[in-house]
C-alpha cells in the first residue's frame, strides 16, 4: 500500500515509522525545507517539499497513485483541502484528516471528509483517570489492532528520571500523553519522566508486552 | 443589490474591509470577522456593522457571527484554504443562501467549482483584464485560450 502523509513534527515522524514497519510505501509532503532534509535522512520515505494543499504539489508527490492520504498538519483548513483535492482530482480511495478543533470533526463529516480529533480523545482519557491500578487498558482502537494503555510510573521503574529519547521502547510504541499533577503533557524527546506520572501508551499488539516491560521494568 | 441583507465578511484586509465599508454604507447589516484585531483599522469611521475577532475556521467563531441567519457570506482572507473551508461550512452546515470565496490558485479554483463552491479568482480576473487590454482592437480575446488555461 502507498500512503501519502501531509504534515510535520513528531506525529508525522512516528506515523511514517509505523507505516514503514508494516511494509508500506510512504510519501511525505512537508513545507519546511530543513525538516524535509531530516526526514529524508532518517527514514526510507519519499519526501516532497511544498504545500500539500496545492494541486501541483500533490501531483508531483504522485497522489494519483496513492491508496490512502493522511492530512495531519496543524491547520484544519489545510487538512480539509488536502483530503478534498485528493478525492476530487486524484481519486484517492481513502483519506483521513486530523482536526485540531474538536468541533470540526462533525463539520468535516458533513462535508464528506473522514476526520479524527485527538483533542477529544485525550480529554476523555483525562476524565477517566480515576483508576488506582498501575496499568489500565483504556480502549481498543480499530478492533483491537491498537492498544491504548495508561501506565503509572512507580519509583523503581527504569523509566523514571529518564528522558523519553533515552527509553528503549520497541518499534510501534508511542507515549502519546503524560498525565502529571492533573495536567496533560504531550511529550517530546527531551521530556523527563517522573515517578507518579501516568503515561498514555499507544502500542500495536505485538509490541504491547515489550513496551510495558520497558516502562515498568516488570517481567510477567 | 438589495440593501437590507445580513452579510458576513470573512477577513478584514484590503478586499474584505473595502467590501464591508461599501456594503455597510449601502444600508446592509454587516459583520466582519478577522483573527487579527488590528485589521479592523481598515474599516471606515462610517462602518456601522459589527466586528468579531477570531479564527473563521473555528466553528464557535462562525456560530458567534450567527452564520445561520446570514443572507450572504463573502470569504476574502488571503488564505485559499480558509476561504474554501468557510464557504463550504457556510453552505452545507449553516445553509447560507449565497456564498462567495476568493481563491488565488486557479487550479484549486477549478477543482472546487466542480464541488459547487462559488469562487472568484483574482489571478484569472486580472489575466482577463490584461489580455483584453492588450488584444488587437478587432480580434478580442474570445478566439484565444481562456485566461484560466493560459495560467496552467
Amino acid at each position: 500500500m502507498t500512503v501519502l502523509i501531509v504534515g510535520g513534527g513528531r506525529p508525522l515522524y512516528f506515523l511514517c515509522r509505523t507505516f514503514l514497519a508494516k511494509g508500506h510505501n510512504v510519501i511525505v509532503i512537508n513545507d519546511d525545507a530543513e525538516e524535509c532534509t531530516q526526514l529524508a535522512r532518517r527514514l526510507k520515505v519519499t519526501v516532497i517539499c511544498g504545500d500539500g494543499s496545492d494541486p501541483a504539489t500533490l501531483e508531483e508527490a504522485g497522489a494519483a497513485g496513492a491508496d490512502a492520504v493522511l492530512a495531519v498538519t496543524s491547520r484544519d483548513q489545510d487538512n480539509l483541502a488536502i483530503c478534498q483535492l485528493s478525492v476530487l482530482q486524484y481519486e484517492v480511495p481513502r483519506t483521513l484528516a486530523l482536526v485540531n478543533d474538536p468541533d470540526n470533526e462533525d463539520v468535516f463529516r458533513q462535508l464528506g471528509v473522514g476526520a479524527f480529533a485527538p483533542t477529544r480523545l485525550f480529554a476523555s482519557l483525562i476524565e477517566q483517570r480515576t483508576a488506582a491500578d498501575a496499568i489500565t487498558n483504556l480502549l481498543p482502537v480499530a478492533d483491537g489492532k491498537v492498544n491504548v494503555t495508561e501506565v503509572k510510573l512507580s519509583g523503581d521503574s527504569p523509566a523514571a528520571g529518564r528522558a523519553l529519547r533515552d527509553l528503549e521502547l520497541p518499534a510501534n510504541a508511542l507515549i502519546a500523553v503524560i498525565l502529571r499533577n492533573g495536567d496533560a503533557v504531550v511529550p517530546h524527546g527531551d521530556t523527563v519522566l517522573r515517578t507518579g506520572d501516568r503515561l498514555v501508551l499507544l502500542t500495536l499488539p505485538e509490541n504491547h508486552g515489550p513496551a510495558l516491560r520497558a516502562i515498568t521494568g516488570e517481567t510477567d | 443589490m438589495a440593501s437590507d441583507l445580513y452579510i458576513i465578511v470573512i477577513g478584514c484586509g484590503r478586499l474584505g474591509s473595502y467590501l464591508a465599508n461599501q456594503l455597510s454604507s449601502a444600508g446592509n447589516a454587516v459583520v466582519v470577522v478577522d483573527w487579527n484585531e488590528r485589521a479592523f483599522s481598515n474599516l471606515s469611521p462610517e462602518f456601522s456593522g459589527f466586528r468579531i475577532e477570531g479564527d473563521a475556521v473555528e466553528s464557535a467563531v462562525l456560530r458567534q457571527a450567527k452564520l445561520d441567519k446570514a443572507d450572504l457570506v463573502l470569504a476574502t482572507t488571503r488564505k485559499d484554504n480558509v476561504n474554501l473551508m468557510v464557504a463550504q461550512v457556510a453552505k452545507v452546515v449553516f445553509s447560507v443562501p449565497r456564498v462567495l470565496a476568493r481563491v488565488f490558485n486557479p487550479k484549486r479554483e477549478e477543482i472546487y467549482r466542480r464541488l459547487g463552491v462559488e469562487t472568484i479568482c483574482p489571478t484569472t480576473v486580472a489575466a482577463e483584464v490584461f489580455l483584453r487590454a492588450t488584444a488587437p482592437p478587432s480580434a478580442g480575446v474570445s478566439a484565444g485560450v481562456s485566461p484560466a488555461e493560459a495560467l496552467r
